[in-house]
């Protein structure tokens, strides 16, 4: 898998802590070679400084040929120990040379015996022996004689133009790393600290980061299957980029629920609109002959004397032929009747007719009316509207429940709400609520929503259910002067 | 500078006699004996001063040259030397013997031949042919006029023999230099020698003792021939009483000595000898 395609769960806090790694071990690695030429450079001003003290005495000293004198100087910047050892002496020793390269005096004399020849000690010696023979002897330097594990420090003895021999100061190779592996060892520990407070830090960080864009994305993926839950605000609250998608997200969620509620309404509402239809074309067809064969009835009842089984049968016919026009005559709901206009009487009418089923259940309902005089709507249809949605809301309601009414005129329009905290509806039984024969109807015929709805839609109105905190709430909205 | 003034001042002052008791007493101290522990030379000079009564100066120099020359000058009232300086100024009746120390019982001490510890094999001077010999003074007994008087002996010319030589102005130092590998051989005073062989065993083992030969005498307390006789008799009083109060024996004790006698002038003959041999007298 290639690496560029991982999560940003794990790329973030992987990239970042790349680059803190690399900036930690970069900015060390500088720090250290600045740190070990400088050591190196320390060194050469050490033994300048040395060899600049020593000189003009060691130049008297050959020049009185007092060994001893010579030796005691050479002696002093060295510990006092028979042996040298190269990890705890910086110098490992000090060899005067007269003009001839033969040694005059050395720190450690076993090392390099008076008057031997300086080629004569050893092979890095040699090579030392041939570089001052050449020009180098007549200044002051360092020779790095390769192959060999030691540095030389040489200084000319002069004075004035008189030269009488060469200060060398031999120092292992080495000398400076110990003090730079200390030194690196202290700045390796803190690196690592520093690193143990930033690369958790940075692991924090990432996460944070990636964490709203991840969810964010596995969010987006199910937009188009079903509407995606929304994010949670907490999860990021920064109004940067990252904050304003957040937004954008949630916004258009709702957005998408709008759309999709506004579609359900559709659907439901092109439903009841040809089940309205259906239901008043079979009425006609069925009212037509229905009204014959009641006449033919009538007819018979008063022309011909019957026996008592046949005076039966047609009053048996006669029932049956009235409940049909009963049902038929209640699906088929005619708004366009000529009726008076509503006034606020006619609501507080509503009140004492379903006052006594109010009482029977213990109820508390709370009333408000507020529609004051008349108001152009046909009366007996609103007040059935009205009976049908609060006796709903008082069956629906639990014993010593709550039941809430209220009427008003607002904006040209009249509002009514009534609501009632018992059982909620489910999503299902809220898509079939106003269709005719609800199964939620247990002792009516069922056909109560479905005369409301299909009055408030003659009226050029809505009507309404909905679920809020509890309670059921049934709306409706009616324009005034439709009727 | 000013110390070369006061030293001149000092010595007008000694020379004016009536004065001379007010006047500090100036000790030359020599490397003859362990005389660069600066705290035992303090509490030394203080013994002196509370026995005498007067304020003593110690004056130490690094070369018997420098004290022989303070004395011929006049201005050391007396001097701790060795057998060489003594008799090169009793032979100049320019000073007398005030008193020697017991070392160890003995009134002589002898000489040793040392070279470094990891010399297996010399057990003689000749055996050192054209090495790095050090020699102690120019004006030692056994740092240099002893050597040099096997030599001619054994019928060597000193001035070939060895490949080189120095001074180290001590016998102390002779120790060092051969310890270091710096010579390959050195005499020294067996006097020293003991005395560092307790105070600085480190050192001593880096050395080893090859031959011994006979010794120059205790190093004698000398008085210069200025000094009156009250004074002669006043700090040789001092010193031959010294063992005897444990303040004083104290002290020898830090010197590695058993005490002072009124030395004997004959104890040195043996050096006179080897010096008129060796034509230095």
């Amino acid at each position: 898998m290639n690496p560029l395609d991982l999560s940003f769960r794990h790329k973030i806090p992987l990239w970042g802590s790349v680059l803190v790694v690399i900036t930690a071990v970069a900015v060390s690695v500088t720090l250290m070679v600045q740190t070990y030429e400088e050591l190196e450079e320390d060194l050469a001003i050490n033994m300048g400084t040395l060899a600049r003290v020593l000189t003009p005495q060691l130049f008297h000293a050959i020049l009185r040929d007092d060994v001893w004198k010579a030796y005691e100087l050479v002696r002093m910047p060295l510990r006092e120990t028979a042996t040298p050892d190269p990890h705890v002496d910086e110098i490992e020793n000090i060899v005067v040379v007269d003009n001839a390269l033969r040694v005059f005096v050395a720190a450690h004399p076993m090392a390099a015996r008076m008057r031997t020849r300086l080629e004569d000690i050893g092979p890095d010696y040699a090579i030392v022996a041939a570089r001052l023979k050449s020009a180098d002897g007549a200044e002051a330097g360092i020779i790095h004689a390769s192959g060999s594990s030691r540095m030389f420090f040489h200084t000319p003895l002069v004075e004035g133009k008189a030269k009488l021999g060469v200060l060398l100061i031999v120092v292992p190779e080495g000398t400076v790393l110990p003090r730079f592996l200390a030194i690196a060892r202290y700045g390796g520990v803190a690196g690592a600290l520093i690193l143990c407070v930033l690369l958790p830090f940075n692991w924090y960080w990432g996460r944070r980061m990636a964490e709203p864009l991840v969810q964010l994305t596995q969010r987006m993926r199910e937009v188009g299957r079903q509407l995606p839950e929304k994010l949670d605000p907490t999860l990021y609250t920064h109004r940067d980029e990252l904050g304003s998608l957040f937004q954008t997200y949630n916004k258009m969620l709702v957005e998408l629920g709008e759309k999709e509620e506004l579609e359900r309404q559709i659907v439901q509402s092109d439903r009841l609109a040809a089940l309205g239809q259906l239901a008043a074309g079979v009425a006609h067809e069925i009212n037509n002959p229905l009204g014959g064969m009641l006449m033919a009835i009538d007819t018979l009842k008063s022309q011909t004397v019957t026996d008592a089984r046949t005076a039966k049968t047609i009053a048996l016919l006669e029932r049956g032929l009235d409940q049909i026009k009963e049902t038929v005559g209640a699906l088929l709901v005619e708004a366009k009747l000529k009726s008076r206009n509503l006034s606020g009487s006619d609501i507080e009418d509503v009140l004492v007719l379903v006052l006594p089923q109010v009482h029977k259940k213990a109820l508390h309902l709370d009333w408000h009316n507020d529609v004051d005089g008349e108001t152009p709507l046909p009366a007996t249809l609103v007040r059935q509207v009205l009976i049908n949605l609060l006796l709903n809301a008082v069956h629906a309601a639990e014993y010593q429940g709550q039941v809430a009414c209220r009427v008003r005129v607002d904006g040209g329009m009249l509002r009514m709400v009534v609501a009632n905290d018992g059982k909620l509806l489910s999503t299902e039984q809220m898509s079939h609520l106003f269709e005719p024969f609800s199964p939620l109807s247990e002792d009516g015929h069922g056909l109560g929503l479905w005369v409301s709805y299909q009055i408030a839609h003659q009226l050029g109105g809505v009507i309404g259910a909905s679920r809020s905190t509890g309670c059921m709430q049934f709306s409706v909205e009616l324009p005034m002067g439709s009727g | 500078m000013w110390q070369v003034v006061v030293i001149w001042l000092i010595a007008v002052l000694c020379s004016a006699g009536a004065m001379a008791e007010s006047a500090p007493i100036r000790i030359g101290i020599t490397p003859a004996i362990v005389y660069d522990e600066y705290l035992l030379m303090m509490d030394l000079r203080h013994y002196l001063e509370k026995k005498i009564g007067r304020i003593v100066e110690l004056v130490p120099r690094n070369s018997y040259r420098e004290t022989i020359d303070l004395l011929k000058r006049d201005r050391l009232d007396f001097a701790w030397v060795s057998a060489y300086p003594y008799v090169y100024l009793h032979h100049n009746l320019q000073i007398r013997l005030l008193a020697a120390p017991v070392l160890h019982g003995r009134a002589d001490i002898s000489a040793y031949l040392i070279v470094p510890a990891g010399d297996k094999i010399t057990t003689g001077l000749p055996q050192l042919k054209g090495k790095f010999f050090a020699y102690a003074d120019p004006y030692s007994c056994t740092g240099y006029l002893v050597p040099r008087y096997e030599l001619r002996q054994a019928g060597q010319d000193v001035a070939t023999f060895f490949a080189k030589t120095f001074y180290t102005l001590g016998h102390k130092k002779l120790i060092q230099a051969v310890a270091s590998g710096l010579a390959d051989g050195a005499y020294v005073d067996s006097f020293v020698w003991d005395s560092l062989a307790a105070m600085e065993p480190v050192l001593i083992a880096q050395t080893r003792i090859a031959a011994r030969s006979k010794g120059c005498g205790p190093p004698p307390f000398v008085a210069s021939r200025k000094v009156s006789e009250r004074e002669f008799n006043a700090l040789r009083g001092v010193l031959l009483e010294m063992a005897k109060d444990p303040e004083g024996f104290r002290l020898l004790k830090r010197l590695n000595m058993d005490g002072f006698t009124v030395g004997d002038p004959k104890a040195y003959a043996e050096v006179a000898r080897i010096m008129r041999f060796m034509g230095e007298i």
